[in-house]
């Protein structure tokens, strides 16, 4: 059943994401891929949406995906689902568990979970560059370039550098999609 | 009962108006509730932080769910956690009702199209932040490339496995390290005192 699916996988989303947001991504897109609910297309169109609106990036895929596979139904359980593990944690830690923190195991536990975390958002994104802008899904496949696509990629980088070192700070991610959907109008016509 | 609906109203506003995620909010929370209202002091709002970080799950969900439950107990927690899902939530469903065929304009094809570009580069730029703010231990850096390596082979040779094994391994990793510095005491104090430094997770 649909529902109970979304609500079980975005629980576990939301049960082993540390560290915010983009911790999420790979997870995420495991799930999504697994279950056929989105392709990686849509998913980063996804989470572009994600991030152009107000809210928790993790909290608005979840709502987006539970809508896109179940409507209003599938949309708040995927909701409550990645939401909930977060809440009960919290709870449980401010009602009764305070000192846990600050115990050597929790945070032994957190030194090998944080470099996995990074290393899993690197590597999304690294498959993600191969399979959409090199064509290179999985082993074996010819290289198939999207150049307009390389070539924007390239663009980002520079324009972002170039803000960073004229500003002192980094660019808005919402002005860099808007940029892009400039681009893309002009590069892909 | 005034208090759990201005609760629910000030995470409301705080939910309507937080682009970007996570850190963009721990500010607004910190001006609405710290030094607006004063419902909560600077190092009980640090502590907050630290949960917020050290807990799985949105970090604005676990902001929302501590002041929530710090200012009105259990019911306070649903009010502030419901009060700060509640506009994307809408917005969100408004918009998926209409994307499919919004994508389905040409030009609105070719502008996602790009936009993918942009997501992707940022997901490697929010990973390389977060690169920078991890303590860079033997240990850590041993976890991060073979994860790294790992996961982007698996995918190459369109293997299954998720990602929660590679967290699950991570943590179980980290607490041997750490029981194996503790048998060997003296070796191992100085690991264990990195271990502690831990860097930040987050995103921005």
């Amino acid at each position: 059943m649909i529902y109970l699916r979304l609500f079980l996988t975005f629980l576990k989303i939301g049960a082993v994401a540390f560290g915010g947001g983009y911790a999420m991504i790979p997870l995420m897109r495991d799930e999504c891929l697994a279950n056929g609910w989105l392709s990686d297309a849509e998913l980063l169109d996804f989470i572009a949406v994600s991030e152009s609106t107000p809210g928790p990036v993790a909290v608005n895929m979840a709502t987006f995906v539970g809508s896109s596979q179940a409507g209003i139904l599938g949309a708040l359980l995927a909701t409550l689902g990645v939401i909930l593990p977060a809440f009960i944690v919290t709870v449980l830690l401010v009602a009764a568990l305070g000192k846990l923190l600050s115990y050597r195991g929790t945070r032994a536990i957190l030194s090998g979970v944080r470099p996995a975390v990074v290393a899993l958002i690197l590597s999304a994104a690294a498959i993600m560059f191969l399979s959409l802008f090199v064509g290179i899904g999985k082993f074996g496949d010819a290289a198939t370039f999207s150049l307009p696509s390389v070539l924007l990629f390239g663009f980002l980088v520079l324009v972002s550098w170039l803000y960073r070192r004229i500003r002192g700070k980094s660019i808005s991610p919402i002005f860099l999609i808007l940029l892009s959907g400039v681009a893309g109008v002009i590069l892909f016509r | 009962m005034k208090k759990l609906f201005l609760l629910l109203f000030t995470m409301m506003k705080i939910g309507l108006f937080t682009f970007g995620g996570g850190y963009a909010m721990i500010s607004l929370l910190e001006n609405e509730f710290v030094s607006k209202r004063k419902w909560l002091d600077a190092e009980e709002f640090l502590d907050m932080v630290a949960i917020a970080e050290s807990t799985p799950g949105p970090i604005a969900i676990n902001g929302a769910t501590y002041i929530g439950y710090r200012v009105a107990r259990l019911p306070g927690a649903i009010f502030g956690t419901v009060g700060v899902v509640t506009p994307s939530f809408v917005i969100i469903y408004l918009i998926s009702l209409f994307f499919r065929r919004f994508l389905s304009v040409a030009w609105v094809a070719s502008a996602f199209r790009g936009i993918q570009v942009a997501v992707v580069f940022l997901i490697f730029a929010a990973a390389l932040r977060l690169f920078k703010k991890l303590s860079k231990t033997p240990f850590t850096l041993t976890v991060f490339i073979a994860v790294t390596l790992a996961a982007v082979a698996l995918s190459l040779f369109a293997i299954r496995f998720s990602s929660v094994w590679f967290v699950l391994i991570g943590a179980a990793l980290g607490l041997f390290a750490y029981l194996f510095a503790l048998l060997h005491h003296d070796k191992g104090d100085g690991e264990q005192k990195q271990a502690e430094d831990g860097g930040e997770g987050g995103a921005p």
